[in-house]
């Protein structure tokens, strides 16, 4: 409960404010635009800031929520509650239309598409009769309890305000939670959540329907608190205004997006009303010095402000302390002599003419530590990504426990119990050790979005947190669990990945130079854990170039060059093999 | 369909699709060798298009000035970076070309401005004028953020799209504006009636299409300014000087700009504001044409401008609506074309 207290601080002083003798209505006006702003940045933090999506189209999901609730209470004569949930759900329905285009544009096709589709709702909303074209729709009803009329800026200001708080709420649970953990990692790259289970475009989409339903939310109470609608505020331009308060609150923050809203909405109006005074009633010096600021802030603090104010504050965040005795249930476990494992048969992948994986085959059996070793470019990698279902093979079978896996998604493969390392670390950096470890249980755990919205996940998720306290102990990196994994060194981040990899409760473990960076006594002491993992029942694939860590751990050693698999037996035969010696050495010794 | 109508619409469509093809010719320029997606391309169009105009009629322009301060701004960043090794050669080249530069661009202008400089004049000025925004802009406001990601610089864009919005309407009202046609001629063929005006679009946005595939295509800056895009610090560690690569990006974007501008304000009247729909239209040719290919951009403005001009026959309520719509199965098609690369961010 600690650390909600300055979230029910906040709240107060927000209650309070209205009380304030005095206090000119004027004020409260701009509270609440700031309300009704906050709420649509909201949403882009996590689309943009946290999500990685980028979207200049935010205010046309305003559109849809006000719209919606100014054609049903003013033609229709419906109560302005019950097309809350209305509004809601065609904003929602709207995202998931356009999302299913949108999420899927990589790149910067990704916001180019969202300029585009907001320009075109907005020239729809000015045009269809139905929603009054260019003149919108006025004498909307106001929200009403009983007889209680929201009438003016005062009491909306409650709706407004309540909103917000509720929204912050539910997006803070959202984020700290196992779907929270997944959209976290979405700005990293897709590859490295769905290679433990993450279903990326569904997460995608979650965040991006989310974000359209809060900015709907902002629509509905933007429609009761103007009384009127007219397609002006869900056009282009409102659209880039709420991208800017994201970033100019800190995009990755849900307080940033109301500070940032804070910031905008009153910078704005300060603009508004003294600049025509310093120049003499120019119109629009608003926007001129508007964009200006803009550009400097980028360059000054391209991170916001949120960030630069929480660093000068003394508030710490919140440790997580996870309960390691709670208990996850384990993958249920073939007895020790299952025989093969993993059977990869002719795998073969070309890129173009380039054959990277001419016709490999080995396998891996049950309790055993198999070394893939091979000059670089030899094929080793992308041997690992054929396996995790990264890549798609060009020929050639690959099976876990007899089920043949070839080129099912990474999601699928790890579901067998093949979790894998990265050679190229793949850490969300601005996560905890501890949350990033916690993405590997992620197919163990089970709790949804709204259930973490509304915190019905806590058992769930304390079980997820313990398990991954667990492994983190056990890679011996217990005094790093807080730390961000991005200030970690590369070799404990690559400590953390096995971590996280351990995580998936796995039967084969790969691992893509996990050795790289390590001191001689780390790799003494990842050698005595990866032989006790292996004693406990697992099977480890390795890719390692320090011949000295390999020969001293692995049953067996394969070797690749140019792709092609030249040698494979116990490390003693391996080391006298010539073709092994010419590989290397470039001649026969 | 009467024929008629159709080739009627068709020619209307082609010179808006060749002015949308120049612009979006720029942006995939400037996009190639900065990564900047230039939202304010629209405002160089409406910045050339009226300073001509205004120059038409025998005034000085505010973009003038604008250039000079913007220069100034630009040489104060010059001097603030070299703080450190001040040197005397190094703070005159920057006041030759921060300050100086405009500053001879200005009293050009006051000097030659009238109501009977020759349109040839007018042009030139409005074209030095507008380059020389272009290239302090660049300087101003991307240069500091070169590093950055491709979100941070097309927002940044954005705000300068605002600002130099706003100054627009400062500096030209909110008045629309018409400049002098270039040349009074006109060709006749069947029912069509070609102006000189119309020729001189499609002259010029042909050479501009070859002329930029010579120079990316055959030419050691050409190939220079791609290696930039692709990476700028390989680019620097060959020996490119990247700031250079930008700059003249954004200058040959803006004088592009402006040439459109000064094209089409003979044809429609523009407003200050009316340079980010067109600059947008340029840029739904650029997006199908993937931001890397100068032909494919030119046939998909020619694409936009005749759907355009379609729909504004038979539904012209939903002109736009149909215009911004298109680009939506193109990106998709794009995406699944070319599958997500992972991509490292920050």
């Amino acid at each position: 409960m600690k650390q909600r207290t300055p979230l029910l601080i906040f709240a107060l002083v927000m209650a309070a404010i209205p009380f304030i003798p005095g206090i000119p209505p004027f004020w409260i006006v701009l509270l609440n635009n700031i309300g009704l702003a906050a709420l649509v940045a909201m949403g882009l933090v996590l689309l943009t800031g946290v999500g990685g999506l980028t979207s200049f189209g935010q205010a046309a999901f305003c559109g849809f929520g006000a719209y919606t609730t100014a054609v049903l209470t003013t033609a229709y004569g419906v109560s302005p509650w019950l097309t809350l949930p209305l509004s809601l759900l065609v904003s929602g329905i709207a995202a998931v239309l356009l999302g299913i285009i949108t999420v899927r544009l990589s790149g910067h096709y990704l916001p180019l598409g969202t300029i585009a589709w907001g320009i075109g709702l907005f020239y729809l909303f000015s045009k269809l009769e139905f929603l009054g074209r260019n003149d919108g729709i006025s004498g909307i009803p106001p929200l009403s309890i009983g007889n209680f009329r929201m009438l003016d800026p005062g009491t909306i200001y409650f709706a407004i305000w309540i909103g917000v708080l509720v929204s912050a709420l539910l997006t803070m649970n959202l984020l700290d939670s196992r779907t929270g953990r997944a959209i976290r990692a979405l700005r990293r790259g897709h590859i490295a959540g769905e290679a433990f289970g993450v279903q990326t475009p569904r997460a995608k989409l979650l965040v991006f329907v989310y974000a359209a339903v809060l900015a709907g939310l902002s629509g509905w109470l933007y429609a009761h608190f103007q009384r009127a609608a007219n397609p002006t505020p869900f056009g282009a331009h409102a659209g880039i205004e709420y991208l800017f308060i994201a970033v100019v609150g800190g995009a990755g923050y849900v307080w940033g997006a109301v500070l940032g809203a804070g910031i905008v909405v009153i910078l704005k109006e300060i603009l508004q009303s003294y600049l025509p005074y310093v120049f003499g009633g120019q119109s629009q010096l608003e926007t001129i010095v508007f964009g200006i600021l803009l550009v400097v802030l980028l360059q000054l603090a391209p991170t916001g402000v949120w960030p630069w104010l929480t660093a000068r504050l003394p508030l710490k965040p919140a440790r997580k302390e996870p309960d390691t005795s709670l208990p996850l249930a384990k993958r249920e476990r073939a007895p020790a002599s299952a025989g093969t494992l993993l059977q990869i048969e002719k795998a073969r992948k070309q890129f173009g003419g380039v054959i990277a994986v001419n016709d490999v085959s080995f396998d891996v059996q049950a309790r055993e530590i198999v070394a893939l070793i091979g000059p670089n470019g030899a094929g080793k990698s992308t041997t690992f990504n054929l396996i995790t279902g990264v890549l798609t093979t060009t020929g050639g079978t690959i099976s876990v426990l007899g089920h043949k896996v070839d080129n099912a998604p990474p999601q699928e493969v790890v579901k067998l119990g093949v979790a894998r390392t990265f050679q190229h670390v793949k850490l969300v950096p601005d996560m905890t050790v501890l949350e990033n470890v916690a993405i590997g249980a992620h197919l163990r755990g089970s709790s949804g979005a709204i259930s973490s919205m509304f915190r019905l996940d806590r058992a769930d998720e304390a079980k997820l947190l313990a398990e991954a306290a667990r492994q983190i102990e056990r890679v011996g990196l217990g005094d790093q669990i807080d730390q961000l994994a991005g200030s970690l060194s590369l070799g404990q981040q690559r400590i953390v990945e096995i971590a996280r990899a351990l995580c998936v409760d796995p039967l084969l473990l790969l691992l893509d130079e996990p050795a790289a960076g390590l001191r001689h006594m780390e790799k003494q002491r990842l050698a005595a854990l990866l032989r006790q993992l292996r004693d406990g029942g697992m099977s480890v694939l390795l890719v390692e170039h320090d011949m000295g860590f390999v020969m001293d751990l692995a049953d067996r050693v394969v070797v690749l060059d140019f792709g092609t698999k030249i040698a494979e037996g116990t490390p003693a035969a391996i080391k006298t093999n010539p073709d092994v010696i010419k590989a290397y050495l470039g001649a026969t010794a | 369909m009467n024929t008629t109508i159709m080739l009627f619409l068709l020619q209307d469509g082609i010179t808006n699709g060749a002015i949308y093809a120049l612009l979006g010719l720029a942006l995939v320029l400037v996009f190639a060798v900065t990564r900047v997606i230039l939202i304010p391309q629209g405002e160089f169009v409406t910045f050339g298009a009226l300073s001509y105009a205004v120059l038409a009629t025998g005034k000085v322009p505010g973009t003038a000035w604008l250039a000079l301060a913007m220069g100034a701004a630009a040489f104060a960043l010059d001097l603030f970076d070299a703080r450190r090794s001040l040197r005397l050669k190094r703070i005159l080249r920057s006041l030759a070309l921060n300050i100086a530069l405009p500053a001879a661009i200005l009293a050009l202008t006051y000097g030659l401005a009238g109501p009977r400089t020759p349109i040839a004049v007018n042009i030139a000025l409005s074209l030095l004028i507008v380059a020389a925004i272009g290239l302090f802009l660049y300087r101003i406001a991307f240069q500091p953020l070169a590093h950055t990601s491709v979100l941070v610089l097309l927002i940044a864009s954005v705000g300068c799209h605002l600002a130099l919005q706003g100054l627009g309407l400062v500096f030209f009202g909110a008045e629309g504006l018409r400049g002098p046609a270039l040349s009074s001629a006109a060709l006749t063929i069947g029912p069509l009636r070609f102006t000189g005006q119309s020729l001189a679009v499609y002259g010029l946005t042909i050479a501009f299409i070859v002329a930029l595939w010579l120079f990316f295509g055959f030419t050691l800056m050409g190939k220079a300014l791609r290696a930039t895009a692709v990476n700028r610090l390989g680019a620097r560690l060959v020996g490119i000087r990247t700031t250079l690569s930008g700059q003249i990006a954004f200058l040959l974007a803006s004088l592009i700009g402006a040439i459109s501008g000064i094209l089409i304000v003979p044809i429609t009247t523009l407003y200050y504001d009316t340079g980010f729909l067109i600059g947008l239209k340029g840029f739904i040719a650029a997006i199908i044409g993937g931001l890397v290919s100068y032909p494919l951009t030119a046939v998909a403005a020619l694409i936009v401008g005749s759907v355009e001009a379609f729909s504004s026959f038979y539904a012209s309520n939903f002109k736009e609506v149909i215009v911004f719509t298109l680009i939506l199965p193109v990106l998709v098609l794009r995406s699944l074309a070319a599958p997500a690369v992972e991509e490292e961010k920050d």
